[in-house]
Formats: C-alpha cells, sequence, structure tokens
C-alpha cells in the first residue's frame, strides 16, 4: 500500500486534467436554467398577428410543446426559422413569443419567412422572458403536459440538437401522464 | 514633461468612473438610487458575462437595473431584491458567489489543498528528523566505513534519506 503512495500526486493531478478537459470544452454562455421541472410563470401577452388571440400561460399544458422565444432584429433566429418550419410540418407543437421586439415587426417577420408558430404572443418590454431567465434569443423551452419547463435550450436549434436532444424528450414527455 | 504629466492627472481625475445608468433609470430618492446603484455593481450581467449590469450597456442589463429599482422601490430589501432576479437568473448573476452547496469547493479548496499540502510537508519533515536521529546498526556502520574506505559500488543497505 505505501509502496504506491507515490502515485497519489500523480493522480491527482489527472483529477485536474479531466475536470479541466470537461470544463475547457463547456460553453460557459450558457447558464442552467432556474426554472426545470417548475411551472411556467403566469403570462399574458398580446398578439403578434392582428386579431389574433396572443399567447398565455392557460395556453401551455395538455400535450408537451416546444416555447420558442425569436425577434425580428435576431440574426440567429434567421438561421433558425427553417428548422422551426420544417418541426411544425412534421406535427410539432410550437409556440412562439416575439421578445423585446414591436409587434408589427414580429408579424412582418412571420409574413416574410413563414409562421412556424400555433400561437405567439409579443413580449416587448422582455419581462415574460426574463421571468423564464432568457438571457437572449433564439431560445427554445420543452413544455410538458403540466405546463412544466423540462429543457432550456439556447442558442438556434440544429438538427443535431432536434435529433439527439429534443425530440428523444419530447417522445419521453408524451409518454408521461 | 512635467506640464504633460498635470494635464494627464487632471484629465484622469476628471474622467470619474463611466456608469451605464442612464439617467431615465435612476429612483427620484437619492437613498434608494444609492441602494440600487451598490446592488446592481454586485449583480452580474448574463449577456457579457464578466462585466456587471451596472457597467453594461446590453439591453438586458437595462432591463435588470429597471428590475431592480422596481423592487427596491416596492420595499424589498437588498436580499429580497437580489432573490428576485437570482430566482430568474441563478446565483451565477452574484458577482460574489454565496456559500452554498455547489460553491463550497470554490470558497473552502484553497483553505483544504493548504491544509493538505501543510500536513505533507509536516509528514515528511517529522519522518526526515527521526531519520536522521537515528544511529545507524552495526551492518550499516560497516559498509559505510567499506564505502568511505573503497571505490567498489556501494551493495545497497543504507537506508535512504539518512545522512550521506
Amino acid at each position: 500500500m505505501k509502496r504506491f503512495l507515490f502515485l497519489v500526486p500523480a493522480l491527482l493531478f489527472a483529477g485536474l486534467l479531466v475536470a479541466f478537459g470537461i470544463g475547457l470544452t463547456m460553453d460557459p454562455t450558457i447558464l442552467p436554467s432556474m426554472l426545470i421541472g417548475k411551472p411556467v410563470p403566469a403570462f399574458n401577452l398580446a398578439p403578434v398577428r392582428p386579431g389574433d388571440q396572443g399567447l398565455a400561460r392557460a395556453d401551455l399544458g395538455g400535450e408537451p410543446v416546444l416555447l420558442n422565444y425569436y425577434a425580428s432584429w435576431c440574426v440567429a433566429c434567421r438561421a433558425e426559422h427553417p428548422m422551426l418550419m420544417r418541426l411544425r410540418s412534421e406535427g410539432v407543437p410550437i409556440h412562439g413569443v416575439d421578445w423585446k421586439d414591436a409587434p408589427a415587426d414580429g408579424d412582418k417577420w412571420l409574413q416574410d419567412r413563414g409562421d412556424p408558430y400555433i400561437r405567439v404572443g409579443n413580449d416587448q418590454s422582455g419581462r415574460t422572458g426574463i421571468d423564464m431567465g432568457v438571457s437572449g434569443v433564439p431560445e427554445t423551452f420543452v413544455i410538458d403536459k403540466q405546463g412544466r419547463v423540462r429543457y432550456r435550450h439556447v442558442g438556434a436549434i440544429t438538427q443535431d440538437d432536434w435529433a439527439n436532444k429534443i425530440a428523444p424528450l419530447m417522445q419521453r414527455l408524451k409518454a408521461e401522464s | 514633461m512635467k506640464r504633460l504629466l498635470l494635464m494627464a492627472a487632471a484629465f484622469a481625475a476628471l474622467a470619474g468612473p463611466a456608469a451605464a445608468v442612464n439617467p431615465d433609470e435612476q429612483l427620484r430618492d437619492p437613498r434608494l438610487e444609492a441602494r440600487a446603484h451598490e446592488l446592481s455593481r454586485t449583480l452580474r450581467c448574463v449577456v457579457c458575462q464578466n462585466q456587471s449590469i451596472d457597467d453594461s450597456d446590453a439591453a438586458l442589463a437595462h432591463d435588470l437595473r429597471v428590475i431592480l429599482r422596481e423592487r427596491i422601490a416596492a420595499g424589498d430589501t437588498d436580499r429580497q431584491a437580489v432573490d428576485y432576479i437570482v430566482a430568474r437568473y441563478g446565483s451565477f448573476v452574484e458577482l460574489k458567489p454565496p456559500v452554498q452547496g455547489d460553491t463550497l469547493i470554490l470558497w473552502f479548496g484553497p483553505l483544504a489543498l493548504t491544509l493538505l499540502g501543510g500536513a505533507g510537508i509536516a509528514l515528511h519533515l517529522r519522518r526526515r528528523a527521526r531519520l536522521a536521529a537515528e544511529p545507524f546498526t552495526a551492518d550499516e556502520e560497516a559498509e559505510l566505513a567499506h564505502l568511505l574506505n573503497s571505490d567498489a559500488p556501494k551493495t545497497g543497505t543504507l537506508k535512504s534519506g539518512g545522512p550521506a
């Protein structure tokens, strides 16, 4: 036993290397959500589409849905938009929040590029986003049948994100009661 | 040269800390405003992460400054106002991390390492002192004499760590 004591510092160092290796490959800009497992905070947002009914907390729940934050001024949202259109055409339910944006601009975005949302609300003050811990757009939350936040995705959803993280989670949530 | 230095000093004195707090965000009550200002310097902007929301020009930092002032004006204590933001963005936004489960290593890791290292050094020193104090056995004395009196390669029963 004592003969191998000299290995202890080397093992400690190896442990440090592993810890640093993991730490350095993580993206420090992605913060964990405080809301995982908790119900979506109450909100009631004005419509983006003229004459529409907007989006309220009561619209969430029942079936697992995606809640996507976007803005007309957001460049990464342009990259994400075709993905949302594809998911919608495949029958994935998506609600939208137009964050820190004028409703008219948010509406023009949907008219110009296509509208992937079931319901969409305007959060011009950004307060609903802040209640959800949004740090920028695009951000997407996976909401379960009970209206609880189960996952937060920061940045545009890529095919990889969808296939490996979000789609399997949606499948699992569908099986929940 | 002296004049140039004087001028530089004057400009430096004039510059003061640049504040991102816009006049329209400030509270009317200077005491409340001072509290809000102090607090906003302790909160991290989640957009540009190594700036406080007081320093940051990001739109979200502006919103958080306004929210902080709303909470203060509504009668929140400093802790309540900070907790309001922590509840949304996590304790990561506190530039001075609170002592809690996931920050124990951060707070006490250096102390633990120092104690561990100190204990290691103390053990080592004690062992060395003990070995130095121990007299040689007859065998060791014999080998030492042999080594000192010949050029033959040593055969190796001498204790390591003993006096050479």
